[in-house]
C-alpha cells in the first residue's frame, strides 16, 4: 500500500475585530475532501450561522439530529438558500463546529457532514447535520455569515485539505 | 592517549559547502495523519476490501463517499474486520434520524452496521458519506471500538446515523471489508487513513 502525507492546513482566519462575513476563496482543487474547524461567537444576541459555496443561493438541503440537555429531536430542510451550521443558535459563548465537505472538487452533488457543539453551563446542545448542495461544480469559495449581528473578534476558522493516496 | 585537533576548515575541505542544515534537500515535515490507500467501486461488487493494513499507526479512519446500485433510495454499510463474518463477535449501537423521528437502538451479537449510502432510486449524483474511526486497531490486548458519523440527504428524504461498533477480538486488524446490498457504484471512493500517536 502506498503511504503519503495528507491533512494540510490551507488557511486560517481569526477575526481581530467584528465582521459580517468570513471568506475563503481561490480554493485549489488539489485535495480530496475539505474540513473546516470553527470556533465561533456572535457580537450580540443570537443568530444562525450559514455558509454559501461559490456564491450560490440555491440547491441546498439538510437533515439534522439534535440533542439539548433534556431531549433529542430531528428535522430537515429542503430547497434552502445556504448551508445551515446551527440548530442551536450561535451565542456569545464559543461554539465549536466541524464541517466535512466530501469530494468538493468532484462531479457529483456535494455531501457535507457538520457537527455543532456548545455548552454554556446550564444550556447548550450537540447537533449533527448531513447536508447536500445540488451542484456538480467544484467548490472554489466559501462564505460564512450570520442571520443577524456579526461574528465577534476572536472567531476563528481553519480550512484543511485532506488528500487521498 | 593521543589527541588530535580538528579544524572546521579541514572538515569542510572536500565537501560541498552549505549554510543550511538541509544542504539543498527538500524540507520534510513528518505528519501524524497519512493516506494509506484509496479504493473505488467497480459497479460489480458488493464489497470493497482494504487488505494488508500495516500496524504502524495508532488509529485508522475511513472516509466514504458512497452509493449502491440496489433498487432502493438508500442502503447500509456493514463492516467486517479481518474477514470475520461471525455475528457473535460483534455488537452495535446507533442514534439516528430519518429527518422526522429520532431512534436509538442497540444489538448484541450482531454485525456492525456503521453507515448509510444513497442507492439506485435516488436522484443522479446524490452520494452518502461516512467518517469511520477505528480506535487502537492494532491492539492485541483489547477489543476494538468503531465510531462513525454517516448520512445522505436527498432534498426531502435521507437519514443521519451516529454509531458505535464493537469487535470482540484480540487480534490486530489488518483487513477491513465494507459491504453493502447491491454493488458499490463507480462514483464510490473510500479513503483509508492512518493516525499516528506520539
Amino acid at each position: 500500500m502506498a503511504a503519503g502525507a495528507t491533512y494540510e492546513p490551507i488557511a486560517t482566519q481569526t477575526l481581530a475585530s467584528a465582521a459580517a462575513t468570513i471568506t475563503f476563496s481561490s480554493i485549489a482543487a488539489t485535495y480530496t475532501d475539505l474540513r473546516a474547524t470553527i470556533t465561533g461567537t456572535i457580537s450580540t444576541g443570537t443568530a444562525n450561522m450559514i455558509c454559501k459555496f461559490n456564491g450560490s443561493s440555491s440547491g441546498y438541503s439538510y437533515t439534522y439530529l439534535y440533542g439539548s440537555g433534556a431531549a433529542a429531536s430531528s428535522g430537515r430542510g429542503t430547497s434552502q438558500t445556504s448551508i445551515i451550521l446551527t440548530a442551536n443558535a450561535i451565542q456569545t459563548t464559543p461554539t465549536f463546529y466541524t464541517m466535512d465537505i466530501f469530494s468538493y472538487a468532484g462531479s457529483t452533488y456535494k455531501t457535507i457532514l457538520i457537527s455543532e457543539n456548545s455548552d454554556t453551563n446550564g444550556s447548550g446542545a450537540v447537533n449533527m447535520f448531513v447536508e447536500m448542495w445540488q451542484s456538480t461544480s467544484a467548490i472554489t469559495s466559501m462564505v460564512f455569515s450570520l442571520s443577524a449581528s456579526t461574528f465577534a473578534a476572536g472567531t476563528s476558522i481553519t480550512l484543511y485539505g485532506i488528500k487521498a493516496a | 592517549m593521543a589527541t588530535s585537533r580538528v579544524k572546521t576548515s579541514s572538515i569542510l575541505q572536500g565537501f560541498p559547502k552549505s549554510r543550511s542544515l538541509l544542504a539543498g534537500n527538500a524540507y520534510f515535515q513528518p505528519t501524524s495523519y497519512e493516506s494509506i490507500a484509496t479504493l473505488s467501486g467497480t459497479g460489480a461488487s458488493t464489497t470493497i476490501s482494504f487488505t494488508s493494513i500495516p500496524s504502524t499507526f495508532s488509529h485508522l479512519q475511513l472516509r466514504v463517499l458512497g452509493r449502491s446500485d440496489s433498487a432502493a433510495a438508500a442502503g447500509t454499510i456493514t463492516v467486517y474486520p479481518n474477514g470475520d463474518t461471525t455475528a457473535a463477535n460483534y455488537a452495535r449501537h446507533r442514534l439516528s434520524t430519518d429527518g422526522a423521528t429520532v431512534t436509538a437502538t442497540g444489538t448484541a451479537s450482531g454485525v456492525m452496521q456503521l453507515g448509510r449510502v444513497s442507492a439506485g432510486t435516488a436522484a443522479a449524483n446524490i452520494m452518502g458519506v461516512t467518517i469511520l474511526d477505528i480506535i487502537d486497531y492494532a491492539s492485541t490486548s483489547k477489543y476494538k471500538t468503531f465510531r462513525s458519523l454517516s448520512g445522505h440527504d436527498q432534498n426531502g428524504s435521507g437519514d443521519l446515523w451516529l454509531t458505535s461498533g464493537l469487535y470482540m477480538s484480540l487480534t490486530a486488524i489488518n483487513r477491513v471489508d465494507l459491504v453493502i446490498g447491491g454493488n458499490w457504484t463507480t462514483a464510490t471512493t473510500i479513503g483509508l487513513y492512518g493516525i499516528k500517536g506520539a
